[in-house]
């Protein structure tokens, strides 16, 4: 079985799914599938449950095509794809903690995000009582002159909580083992049973940083259910939307990766022309991080002159104040000293990983959903997508740099060109089974939304952080570093800890 | 950078218009607000902020508070790294399960007097994850709550105004805890 074409032919088509397809497979096809993903020709984009099944979104990065298969799992288990897909770990512990099926094979049957606290046991699945505290088991070092350090849950600075254990060697770290889903909201149970207003709100609050990319998946998503089509203006709204949302967090990135290195100046700097695109972004559409901007239908609320004008002159004053800082960056030695070669990442292991955006382009990976799924308006605009190979967090901050200017000439476009019309459709109400899938690219990487209606509301909804495939390599990249280059490296990811820990 | 650096002296660097009437509001209450630190602590606020579970928005904002157009330090507003060293819990999120230990810690760890402001709608009462198996709804909840500030997020204007309105509530309340 090489092709999704193959793979077709093998299971059973379900015909309320769209735009991708879905295909309920047996066992034997799910571990084939494994398999693929195994030797590298498709990329795991997801891997979630329900009650009595479990699916598997996977791409296949030459044609761009995508599939979702389905296992029914009557007996409460699957075989596990993290046994020989190492990536599929976490998403199968998320599974057995929240539904209780048993990912078959499984090299670390540890619990993710449940931590005996919840007074429940797979809430989303049989809600067992909580049985007795399990505790839990980092991974076991050994070696001469190895010592621990423990941080967190809660940091030094202003960011979220997790618990990081760094076994080094001297300075140098030896591993790092990230523990996290102290942030765990049961998102997932509170979209059971929500209309698609509260399932938006909800999707929306999933990272607070990229509310605008999620918004706009789970919208896609829901419209690909609803078979509705959404009018041009709505897609170039969302997308100018998208582009502002990359704009700022890339700004605050790229301060925030030289602060991490004592250079404060570009932070001030950085942090000045963030502020600009939060200011520009509340006059246009009433709420600095644009929060519930995005809807399914189209957009709630359209953008008038005003508005349009303030991203303007914005656009305007990153396009003239952004080239000095960049110069600023590349030709400070010592800030240069400190981002150059560390945090390596290897092509092969974000190739492994599928990691989207800027942690898998540092690296070599050239995907870009916007580009490679070309969703509108994006197959109508003019961008390129930089790669570059160093892998290192220099690289990184660099991807963002080169998207930062991608961004500006998006929205310039899309401030000149944009359709007028309509900007919002009502929905149809529908009470049959209907599903939809939609992968968007957000500032971090690509946003999954998955969802199901029934009875005119949600049964089931997944949307998945790129967090998910980048937060492991951040353990990779750290290795053989020195731990005090660690916050700079955890910067250069910025992985999401509320997009995983849902 | 020279060139950068020696601009950053010589020239307001961001600032082309006069500042807006945002920027003037900034400015007048994080005044009051340093003026009225000092006069009840002898000493510039420190904060330590927790994050119980929120989505990142709030924190969004409240680094935003440090961006050259508010920069809260000029006014002696600090963040500072350890509970140990902090006058404010500045608390985000609907407190999860998984965070309610660690919030309690943290509180148990911060020297009075202290205050407790929770800020954004989750914080409140859980906001739009109240009623989930994994939130406990509030951080009012786990902790005792000085005061609310309320938003999705909050922008930073509104959390100056919650942190003004925090040291009048203190400056006529009982002693604090
Ligand atoms: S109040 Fe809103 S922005 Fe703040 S943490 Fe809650 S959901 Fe996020």
């Amino acid at each position: 079985m090489a092709s999704l074409d193959e793979l077709k032919l093998q299971g059973r088509r379900v015909t309320e799914h769209g735009p991708w397809p879905r295909l309920v497979v047996d066992a034997a096809h799910w571990s084939r599938a494994t398999l693929e993903l195994v030797a590298g020709r498709w990329s795991l984009l997801s891997l979630w449950g329900e009650a009595d099944t479990v699916h598997m979104a996977m791409l296949e990065p030459q044609l761009g095509e995508a599939v979702v298969i389905s296992l029914p799992c009557p007996s409460g288990s699957f075989p596990s794809v993290g046994m020989l897909h190492p990536p599929a770990l976490r998403l199968e512990r998320t599974i057995h903690d929240l539904f209780g099926l048993v990912p078959e094979g499984s090299p670390d049957p540890r619990p993710w995000l449940d931590r005996d606290q919840w007074g429940v046991r797979f809430p989303l699945g049989p809600r067992l009582p909580p049985s007795a505290p399990r505790g839990y088991q980092m991974l076991p070092v050994e070696g001469e002159g190895l010592h621990q350090i423990a941080v967190g849950p809660v940091h030094a600075g202003i960011i979220e909580p997790g618990h990081f254990r760094f076994t080094a060697n001297g300075e140098t770290v030896v591993r790092l083992e990230e523990r996290l889903g102290y942030v765990h909201k049961g998102i997932d149970g509170l979209l059971i049973g929500a209309d698609l207003e509260r399932g938006a709100q909800l999707a929306g609050r999933v990272s607070g940083d990229s509310t605008v990319a999620y918004a706009i998946a789970f919208a896609r998503a829901a419209e690909a259910a609803l078979g509705i089509t959404v009018p041009p203006r709505a897609l170039w709204l969302r997308a100018l939307c998208a582009e502002l949302e990359r704009l700022a967090n890339h700004l605050g990135d790229i301060g925030g990766v030289c602060n991490d290195v004592a250079f404060a100046l570009m932070l001030s700097h950085c942090s000045v022309l963030r502020e600009n695109v939060l200011r520009a972004a509340e006059r246009a559409f009433g709420h600095r991080l644009m929060r519930d901007v995005v809807v399914p239908g189209g957009v709630a609320r359209d953008l008038d002159d005003t508005g349009k004008g303030s991203i303007r002159q914005m656009a305007k004053t990153v396009r003239q104040r952004f080239p000095e800082l960049i110069e600023l960056y590349d030709e400070t030695a010592s800030l240069q000293d400190r981002t150059v070669t560390t945090g390596r990442l290897s092509a092969e292991l974000a190739q492994q990983y599928a990691a989207g955006g800027y942690v898998g382009r540092a690296s070599g990976r050239d995907f870009d959903a916007r580009r490679d799924l070309a969703y509108p308006p994006y197959d109508q605009l003019r961008f390129k997508v930089p790669v570059l190979s160093e892998g290192d967090v220099n690289a990184r901050v660099w991807i963002r740099i080169r998207e930062v200017k991608q961004s500006i000439g998006l929205i310039e476009q899309m401030l000149s060109e944009l359709p007028d019309g309509e900007w919002r459709v009502p929905l149809p109400a529908t009470l049959a089974p209907a599903e939809g899938v939609a992968l968007v690219e957000g500032f971090r990487g690509d946003v999954l939304a998955w969802l199901r209606l029934k009875d005119g509301v949600i049964a089931r909804c997944h949307l998945r952080d790129p967090s998910w495939f980048q937060w492991p390599l951040l353990e990779a990249a750290i290795e053989g570093n020195i731990v005090a280059d660690f916050p700079v490296c955890n910067k250069s990811f910025n992985c999401s800890y509320s997009g995983v820990d849902l | 950078m020279r060139k950068l650096l020696f601009e950053s002296l010589f020239q307001r660097p961001f600032t082309e218009a006069a500042p807006s009437l945002d920027d003037a509001a900034v400015a007048e209450i994080a005044t009051a607000l340093g003026e009225r630190a000092r006069r009840k602590l002898g000493r510039s606020l420190s904060i330590r902020e927790v994050d119980a579970g929120s989505c990142n928005g709030c924190e969004l904002e409240i680094h935003a508070l440090s961006n050259p157009y508010y920069d809260i330090d000029r006014f002696g507003l600090r963040f500072v790294a350890s509970p140990r060293h902090a006058d404010v819990l500045l608390v985000t999120g609907p407190v999860t399960k998984n965070m309610a230990d660690a919030l309690k810690a943290t509180y148990d760890a911060t020297p009075s007097p202290k205050w407790v402001v929770a800020l954004g709608d989750c914080a409140k009462d859980g906001g739009c994850f109240a009623g989930s198996y994994a939130v406990v709804g509030g951080v009012a909840q786990v902790i005792p709550v000085d005061l609310h500030i309320p938003g999705c997020p909050p922008p930073p204007l509104q959390i100056l105004k919650g942190l003004l309105a925090l040291l009048d509530q203190a400056a006529s309340a009982p002693a604090p805890r």
